[in-house]
């Protein structure tokens, strides 16, 4: 399912089923890693009940672009964050829209269908437009500290 | 100077004149201008700010009791917000300063709800801002008109956000805000200690992890025991929570004074409005013998009277902009 060449030389992540992670750190390395697999226009659906870790996941993909993962936060009221990086990043978060249209109306599919990379939190509310080669992570509370990530792939 | 203030960079399409004598008018799209124009419009729709500014705007230029004529720049929140509700309002400022020969003045939305503060009174310089709002978290440091310096920033969610999400996972309808204010008043903010993130740590803020304590304070209480805990305490956790959120906010804004003496502090954004994070501000200032500033309501929640005063503040520095002026997503310095 790993789409990237190795022609870089650097052995490429593969990305599992599933992985269980037991710290924020953890997390943050998870992350950075699924980043190294992404590509411009790639879309990443993240999903979770509230406090699963989203949003701490879309900082370890930011910081592996070089954005600072300081200004990398909740997007719930403003809907979409722009991160300048190496390849731009778009965090959105879909918990305030109960409607596809309204997704529409503010311009998700410029960015869906853009050159930067989408990271969408409560994807599943705007599920009709999300793209089909958009990778689905499935984040599950364990414990206060542990993490369930299930990856459902990219078709080929 | 009379300026046109315009606000379009997130839910609300919003208008404003303001001049010499103070504000002239206000006006915020109202569910009856979006029914006049577009039927049933979706609550966040973005591009019904296309639809809905002219209304709005004639709106507020005839309250204000003036005529387009009398309009003698516009300003407009040109970002942080959302590129396509944010070019609506920008390409309308272009177009109405181009027609009637006016300068423009791009308007930081988030400086505009600091300079809210100067609609009714005006702060002395220099003086630290707390902005608060569903969507940002922020100590800024004002030193002069237009010199801002950001302090310290939300890492994960904002304030009202942690508001309105934990209110979620006690049972409240989202957004919680403020039936978690009315109901922290009856209860006993000391019931259940929550975490307070980064109290030792600089001027950021981190949310999230209250969040989480909040879910696994719940979670650890049996699952047959769980409906009537919420029954018998969600008052007295409401005012555990709202305490956690403003003990940080207040005691962070404590830690820039310390820093950076001012003899002034002022509120900013809709979380201004929260009972206890106004009665902790009030004591901070009074026993640091502060003064304290906090804009009325209507002037907390994004609205274009802010924008409006700011166009006002900054055509007064003779910071103009022309017709290169941009738009911004995310707040970048």
């Amino acid at each position: 399912m790993n789409k990237n060449t190795a022609a870089s030389g650097q052995k490429t992540f593969q990305i599992p089923d599933e992985v269980v992670s037991t710290s924020t750190g953890e997390t943050a390395r998870l992350a950075a890693s699924v980043a190294s697999t992404l590509k411009p226009g790639d879309v990443v659906c993240l999903h979770g009940d509230l406090g699963a870790g989203k949003t701490h996941f879309v900082k370890g993909v930011a910081s592996y672009f070089g954005i600072d993962q300081n200004m990398v936060n909740s997007p719930t009221f403003t809907l979409i964050h722009e991160y300048p990086g190496d390849i731009p990043v778009y965090h959105f978060d879909c918990y305030r829209i109960n409607d596809v249209r309204e997704a529409l109306e503010i311009g998700t599919e410029d960015y869906l269908y853009g050159s930067g990379i989408c990271l969408i939190e409560w994807a599943e509310k705007i599920e009709a437009i999300i793209p089909e080669h958009a990778l689905h992570i499935t984040i599950g509370k364990i414990s206060e500290s542990e993490r369930l990530f299930r990856f459902k792939p990219r078709p080929e | 100077m009379t300026i046109l203030g315009i606000e379009s960079s997130c839910d609300e399409t919003a208008a404003a004149v303001y001049g010499p004598g103070g504000l002239r008018s206000n006006v915020i799209a109202s569910q009856s201008i979006h029914e006049l124009y577009g039927g049933v419009v979706p609550e966040l729709a973005s591009r019904a700010h296309q639809r809905t500014i002219w209304a709005t705007v004639d709106q507020a230029i005839s309250e204000a009791g003036c005529t387009i004529g009398d309009i003698e720049a516009v300003a407009v929140a040109n970002g942080p917000g959302l590129m396509g509700a944010l070019l609506v309002g920008l390409c309308f400022a272009k177009g109405f300063a181009l027609r009637q020969g006016i300068p423009l003045i791009g308007v930081n939305h988030m400086d505009a709800h600091i300079y809210a503060n100067f609609i009714d009174e005006t702060p002395r310089y220099p003086f630290l801002g707390l902005v608060v709002s569903g969507g940002h978290t922020q100590i800024v440091l004002v030193e002069a008109p237009m010199q801002h310096t950001i302090l310290g920033r939300t890492r994960d969610d904002a304030a009202g956000e942690a508001f309105d999400k934990i209110g979620k996972i006690l049972g409240l309808p989202y957004p919680a805000g403020p039936v978690m204010d009315r109901l922290s008043q009856l209860g006993d903010p000391h019931f259940h200690r929550f975490p307070q993130a980064l109290m030792n740590e600089g001027l950021d803020f981190s949310y999230s992890g209250l969040k989480t304590s909040a879910l696994y304070h719940l979670q650890g209480i049996p699952d047959d025991e769980r409906e009537e805990y919420l029954n018998d305490h969600l008052n007295d956790l409401c005012a555990s929570i709202s305490h956690a959120i403003t003990e940080v906010l207040v005691k962070k804004l404590k830690r820039a004074f310390n820093q950076y003496p001012v003899d002034t502090i002022v509120l900013a954004g809709g979380v201004s409005a929260n009972s206890m994070l106004r009665r902790k501000t009030e004591g901070l200032a009074r026993r640091h013998d502060l003064k304290l500033h906090i804009p009325k309501i209507e002037y907390c929640t994004d609205n274009a009277a802010m924008i409006a005063v700011t166009g006002y503040i900054k055509a007064g520095l003779g910071q103009f902009d022309d017709m290169s002026l941009k738009p911004f997503a995310s707040q970048n310095r």
